[in-house]
């Protein structure tokens, strides 16, 4: 009924959920039920590089939340949700647990080569699947709410919280990468052996991780639908467009700011958490502040305050990005370069800004 | 080269071994010696030619010290044909031989006919001792204070008496002075309870690190003396106590060099961002260009490194300015007023211009030489040495600053800038083309970044990441330090360059930078402006 | 090259599908994947190494190929980014069927690829000097084990320098961290006193090395011969021995030895101040026999530049490139199984004038050489191995590898059987 609600007159929207369900079902269907030689079958390799994306676009969602509908440029997401993927490979190194090199049955293998005695403290509780989820939302969720606690009270707005983002995500980064932190320094979590007792190198598991991820992506686009359609979406759309007026009027920006920040932090550390068991591997990296960047274009070039845009940002922009790479490795900065500046001169709504155009003159 | 400089001296070491030596008759006896060393020194492994290097040092010959020097420098060859030991000039494949033992000049020959004298770096250890022990006795006065230094730290109690034997003819008072020093550590490791107690007197609150080894390696012994163990222990508190202030004094000018590095990678920004508002993303790239026109101007002229380092400055102001104004008036200027669009832009910039580089000159990084006058050091005391290049920089970003302050304050192009960036409407009323300024600022500020590429190419790699190396490290400079306000960057530079340099010893160079961005992080919560907030209308 | 990049964008914004849909087309050749990175941090290192596989490629080309048949090179970039990587890795093996990869620098790049290639049983040729701690069946290690570059040098530092103080350098990641506690553990049993070792590490791209350097200063006038081993990576070394040189520090008086700086590296410095310092390595360019001579003038011609030198990694791939070449001739098949079984044993010339065989623990035999950094950039060798050292798996100086030993011949089979439980945990 809400759904219903939600979906209608909204073209886009609907569009794009029908066909995350369609390709929810078809995708891992083609890849299970169909013999290789089929050709519709669909191999493993392209099921989890569409996993990926999925996790992507949910990322893109959430930053579009944020910053489409209320104006806070976060160059942070990167590190909300390589805090998710850290929180889900703790919990996949946890259950390695004897069939790691050294046969330690607590320690991962990278403790063991640095002779640590025994697991740090905040390493412990991973081993249950329910506590590394909580955590997947609780850690991103409390570090957005502790940020933002102290930027948005203190009204550091625009540009300089951008930067404030910025440097919060390099100083994890450079956190992450010290090998004293117990995080498995620059080589990060790796060589998962399997999730809740399936086996991560199964097709099946990687089709359920793949409609886990539609699913979630599904779930989120929907309640950040729903945000922006509801009361305080249109609050946070007056935040944007007039944030001192909003305070007059007796809005408490803050705290509006403060909650949609939290929220979409922990969405992105669900996506994040997708993302590691599909790829295989959870690194510093991906705290680094070129990828927040790189999550803001994606939102741009699909068009922003418009989930489907953003959600066809980020497809669009990491197909090309598989593609180039392997094709004109040497093209591919360039690329993505002029894509970064030609988008923002001449298409401030994004491609999907462009159809929509098109099809408001026909 | 060598061949030239080793001719000229020669005459004068010959005098000077006639002259100076105490048995000048025994140089035609030893000559043997020599000889015998120069053939170990052909035919030997690296062990035979430790003794071979030994037998000609203590020959007395007049021609060892050229020859050990030549062998130091690696313009020692034999030739492959007869094995004789030659001196060699290398020119391109051909090489212009002269005979050790005759001194017979043979000519060129092609530098295949020669195999090096090679050595290892034990035995070039050795061949500096050996060449020091020679040296004592040198003419020159700043030779001679080398070569004490130098012998310093090997020093056997037997040298003691042939330092005090020197002392009695030095003339020179700081040869004198590290003379004393070095007899008295030389006496140290005598036996006498007396001299001992003499020597240690004399060396009280001496630098020298050879000094307090020596007193550490006395204090150790089992069964030391009561009163010498309470006048050495009297000796190491006094060095020790000066040991912890010059260290400070380091730690300070470590900082402030760190803090002017990051001055000047900020500074173009404070203009750009500060200014005009601007988020530049690309200021790092921009750097980088500074760097890579120091390169290529240093390969266009070979041979003048120093003059190709000042030639780099003028044109990598006009490099990184001018790409500065092609990506002003291509692209920032559609976003006036929309400054998060310009970082998103600006960052596309940033990654063609890298892979514009990375085609152009390789991903390989590139080598830029450092001029002779700014390498080593400046050594205050034996403890403190402040490097040279880190000086020069140091100095240069505070001219830098100057020059940049009297633009903006005392030119009508500073005042033109400051009215457009205070009320862009009115400056335009009052006749000033705003837009040509915006495009002259914005050039401004890229080309400071050039400059600063140019300061950086001398400590750093010159790479296509160099520009990303730093972006964040101005960004938070320029935001520390109050946005529009270049004293702010000035001051916060250099505060987090010695903030930085303290927090290193006890935290570790990583934590020490995640210390200082959680600190920013909190401070910019605390006081949003930055140190120095913009007062008035431009602050809105 | 505007209008080649304008139908790029276009084509990849119109065509997707291609990608998922494209498929091996030519069924007579044989396929080898190269996985090195073009762009982002590490092309700077692995540019070199996809060409000097273009070059071996081509050259086995010109000899008729492998089993009759040409041999193709899938070059495929992983842009620096380690979980595509993995991505691409798959895409080598499930997309374009390569038979086998020859690929990666870093640790991490390796640690992400593993388990895609156990999972679908392809086989990898690592080219690096790495950490060890590993030993995959799919994996075959052509670089060296600490035991190969580490240990010698050290070694030597001690026996032919006198060297009695140590300064333990590195950037902090694996490869260091495992080097250092070999080391570490290494000097303790020769005696060495926990007063004089220094370990210091920094981040990747550390460029401010003014107080570093002045530590080790301090630490090296204490009147004990002093010695710093560098395991410091890529960028972080042009400043760090800039400030050496400034700060006063040659190389008689505290010599620096370094593991990853090779003939590349100081192409890129003025080599000047550093002559002296040491690296170790099992390859140099300046090794003087007529394999090296032949492989550095076709390698000169290859790449259309005179000056344009050759390193170790490159060897490495040079070795690891015969053996698989000799193992498939062997086996008579591309077949990874097959492959795994025939290559055990197999033995090629090497660069440096010996000859290199891979054994059971998928590592190789090499050489250890000492080199001093030459005014032109070469490597004079002062000090080498009498004869070839086998690569170490597991470190016999680390508390948790010492029992373990890798042995892929069957019955064993196993990458690490401890010899005190005789059981094989991890991978089979």
């Amino acid at each position: 009924m809400i759904l219903l609600k939600l979906l209608n007159k909204d073209r886009g929207s609907s569009f794009t959920l029908a066909l995350l369900a369609l390709v929810t079902i078809v995708v891992p269907a083609c890849n299970l039920l169909l013999p290789e030689s089929s050709l519709f079958h669909i191999q493993t390799y392209t099921m989890t590089l569409l996993g990926k994306y999925l996790c992507y676009a949910l990322l893109a969602v959430a930053v579009d939340l944020v910053w489409g509908y209320m104006g806070i440029l976060s160059l942070g997401h990167g590190a909300f949700f390589a805090l998710g993927g850290y929180a889900m490979g703790m919990y996949l190194m946890r259950q390695i647990g004897n069939r790691g090199v050294y046969g330690n049955p607590v320690l991962p293998d990278f403790m063991v080569f640095l002779n640590w005695e025994q697991l740090p403290w905040f390493w412990h509780g991973f081993q249950w699947f329910w506590f590394a989820m909580l955590m997947v939302l609780l850690i991103p969720g409390l570090l957005a709410l502790a940020f933002g606690w102290l930027a948005f009270r203190s009204r550091v707005t625009g540009v300089y919280l951008s930067i404030m983002t910025q440097a919060l995500t390099y100083a994890l980064l450079l956190a992450f990468f010290r090998n004293e932190m117990g995080f498995g320094g620059n080589n990060g979590l790796t060589d998962f052996k399997d999730i809740l007792g399936f086996s991560l190198q199964s097709d099946t598991t990687r089709a359920m991780l793949f409609i886990a991820s539609a699913l979630a992506l599904g779930f989120g686009y929907l309640s950040c639908l729903y945000i922006s359609r509801s009361r305080l979406g249109r609050v946070c759309t007056a935040i944007r467009d007039q944030e001192d007026r909003t305070r007059f009027i007796g809005y408490r920006v803050e705290n509006v700011k403060l909650w949609i920040f939290a929220f979409s932090a922990m969405l992105t550390g669900v996506a994040g958490a997708l993302y590691v068991p599909q790829v295989g591997i959870i690194n510093p990296n991906e705290f680094s502040p070129l990828g927040s960047i790189e999550i803001v274009i994606w939102v741009a070039v699909g068009g922003r305050a418009t989930l489907y845009g953003a959600v066809a940002g980020a497809l669009m922009v990491n197909y090309s990005k598989s593609y180039l790479t392997a094709a004109m490795p040497d093209a591919w900065l360039f690329a993505l370069g002029a894509l970064f500046v030609l988008v923002t001169l001449l298409l401030p709504h994004g491609v999907t800004g462009l159809l929509r155009r098109k099809d408001a003159t026909t | 080269m060598h061949h030239s400089i080793r001719t000229y001296c020669k005459l004068p070491v010959l005098l000077l071994i006639l002259f100076l030596l105490p048995h000048p008759s025994f140089a035609a006896v030893n000559n043997e010696q020599f000889t015998e060393g120069i053939t170990i020194l052909i035919k030997g492994n690296f062990k035979e030619k430790r003794l071979a290097i030994q037998q000609i040092a203590t020959s007395d010959d007049s021609r060892a010290k050229v020859l050990l020097q030549a062998l130091l420098a690696g313009n020692l060859y034999r030739v492959k044909k007869d094995n004789r030991l030659v001196y060699a000039d290398i020119d391109g494949g051909k090489a212009r031989i002269e005979t050790v033992l005759t001194a017979e000049d043979l000519g060129l020959i092609k530098k295949r006919k020669l195999k090096k004298i090679t050595i290892n770096n034990s035995l070039r250890g050795y061949l500096k001792t050996s060449l020091a022990r020679i040296d004592l006795r040198d003419p020159d006065s700043t030779i001679r204070l080398q070569a004490v230094s130098l012998l310093i730290v090997s020093l056997t109690p037997e040298d003691s008496i042939l330092l005090s034997e020197l002392l009695l003819t030095e003339t020179d008072s700081k040869v004198r002075e590290e003379l004393a020093t070095a007899r008295d550590i030389a006496t140290l490791r005598s036996k006498d309870r007396q001299t001992i107690l003499t020597a240690l007197g004399n060396l009280r609150g001496n630098l020298d690190p050879a000094v307090r080894n020596e007193v550490s390696t006395l204090l150790a012994q089992d069964n030391l003396d009561e009163s010498l163990r309470k006048e050495a222990l009297a000796v190491q508190r006094s060095i020790q106590s000066k040991v912890s202030f010059f260290g400070l004094v380091e730690k300070l000018f470590f900082g402030l060099s760190l803090g002017s590095v990051l001055v000047l990678a900020a500074i173009g920004l404070a203009i750009t961002f500060g200014v005009i508002g601007v988020i530049n993303m690309a200021h790092g790239e921009l750097i980088m260009l500074g760097a890579y026109t120091t390169y290529v101007i240093q390969q266009l002229m070979p041979g003048y490194i120093g003059l190709a380092l000042f030639l780099s400055i003028p044109a990598a102001f006009l490099v990184s300015g001018i790409t500065g104004i092609i990506i002003e008036r291509s692209v920032i200027r559609f976003l006036y007023g929309r400054p998060l669009e310009t970082l998103l832009a600006t960052f596309g910039i940033s990654l063609i211009l890298q892979q514009t580089v990375r085609s152009i000159f390789s991903p390989l990084n590139r080598s830029v030489a450092t001029p002779a006058w700014m390498s080593g050091s400046i050594q205050i005391n034996p403890i403190l040495s402040l490097t040279t290049n880190r000086i020069t920089i140091l100095i240069f970003s505070l001219l830098v600053f100057a020059g940049l302050y009297l633009l903006l304050r005392k030119s009508s192009l500073g005042l033109q800038v400051r009215a457009v960036s205070q009320n862009r409407a009115m400056a335009r009323a009052m006749g000033v083309q705003a837009a040509k300024v915006d495009a002259l600022t914005f050039g401004l500020g890229s080309g400071i970044a050039g400059i600063a590429g140019v300061a950086l190419a001398q400590l750093t790699n010159v790479g296509p990441n160099l520009g990303q190396a730093y972006i964040i490290d101005s960004f938070m400079v320029v935001v520390f330090g109050g946005v529009g306000n270049l004293w702010g960057t000035l001051i916060g530079g250099l505060t987090l360059g010695v903030a930085n340099k303290f927090i290193e010893p006890w935290a570790g160079a990583v934590l020490a930078k995640i210390i200082i961005l959680i600190f920013i992080i909190l401070f910019i919560q605390k006081r949003p402006q930055g140190l120095f907030p913009q007062k008035g209308r431009a602050a809105e | 090259m505007k209008t080649k990049l304008l139908t790029a964008t276009l084509g990849c914004a119109l065509s997707i599908g291609s990608i998922f849909g494209a498929q091996a087309l030519a069924a007579d050749t044989i396929k080898v994947g190269v996985l090195h990175s073009l762009s982002g941090t590490m092309a700077i290192s692995e540019t070199t190494l996809k060409d000097t596989m273009l070059m071996l490629i081509e050259e086995q080309n010109k000899k008729g190929g492998l089993l009759g048949k040409q041999l193709e090179a899938v070059v495929i970039d992983p842009a620096s980014d380690w979980p595509l990587f993995a991505e691409k890795a798959r895409e080598l093996i499930e997309k374009e069927k390569v038979a086998s990869v020859f690929g990666c620098w870093t640790s991490v790049s390796r640690k992400s690829v593993l388990p895609v290639f156990e999972e679908l049983n392809s086989l990898l040729f690592y080219p690096v000097q790495y950490e060890g701690e590993e030993s995959s069946k799919n994996v075959f290690y052509t670089g060296a084990a600490p035991n190969q570059q580490a240990i010698p040098a050290v070694n030597y530092l001690m026996n032919d320098m006198q060297v009695k103080r140590w300064v333990l350098a590195g950037t902090d990641y694996v490869y260091p961290r495992t080097t250092n506690k070999i080391l570490e553990a290494y000097l303790k049993s020769k005696g060495v006193a926990d007063a004089d070792i220094m370990i210091n590490y920094t981040p990747f791209g550390h460029s401010d090395w003014q107080s570093i350097v002045s530590d080790i200063k301090k630490f090296g006038s204490e009147g004990k011969k002093t010695a710093v081993v560098s395991t410091i990576n890529g960028d972080a070394n042009v400043p760090f021995y800039k400030e050496l040189g400034n700060q006063g520090i040659t190389a008689d008086t505290i010599p620096v030895i370094a593991f990853s700086v090779g003939e590349e590296e100081l192409s890129g410095i003025d080599t000047r101040p550093l002559v002296g310092h040491l690296a170790a390595w099992n390859y140099f360019m300046s090794v003087d026999n007529e394999v090296n001579d032949s492989f550095i003038e076709n390698w000169q011609t290859f790449i259309k530049s005179e000056t344009r030198v050759t390193n170790d990694p490159m060897e490495a791939h040079y070795i690891g490139f015969s053996m698989w070449v000799k193992a498939v001739e062997k086996a008579g098949t591309t077949d990874s199984d097959a492959v795994q079984q025939a290559i055990i044993g197999v033995t090629v010339p090497n660069l440096s004038g010996g000859y290199s065989a891979m054994m059971p623990n998928h590592h190789i035999t090499k050489p250890v050489l000492i080199g001093e950094i030459q005014e032109d950039g070469q490597f004079e060798v002062v000090w080498q191995t009498s004869g070839m050292v086998v690569g170490d798996a597991w470190s016999d100086y680390l508390e948790g590898s010492k029992d373990l030993i890798s042995d892929w011949r069957s019955p064993l089979s196993c990458g690490n059987f401890n010899v005190k439980t005789g059981e094989c945990s991890g991978s089979k």
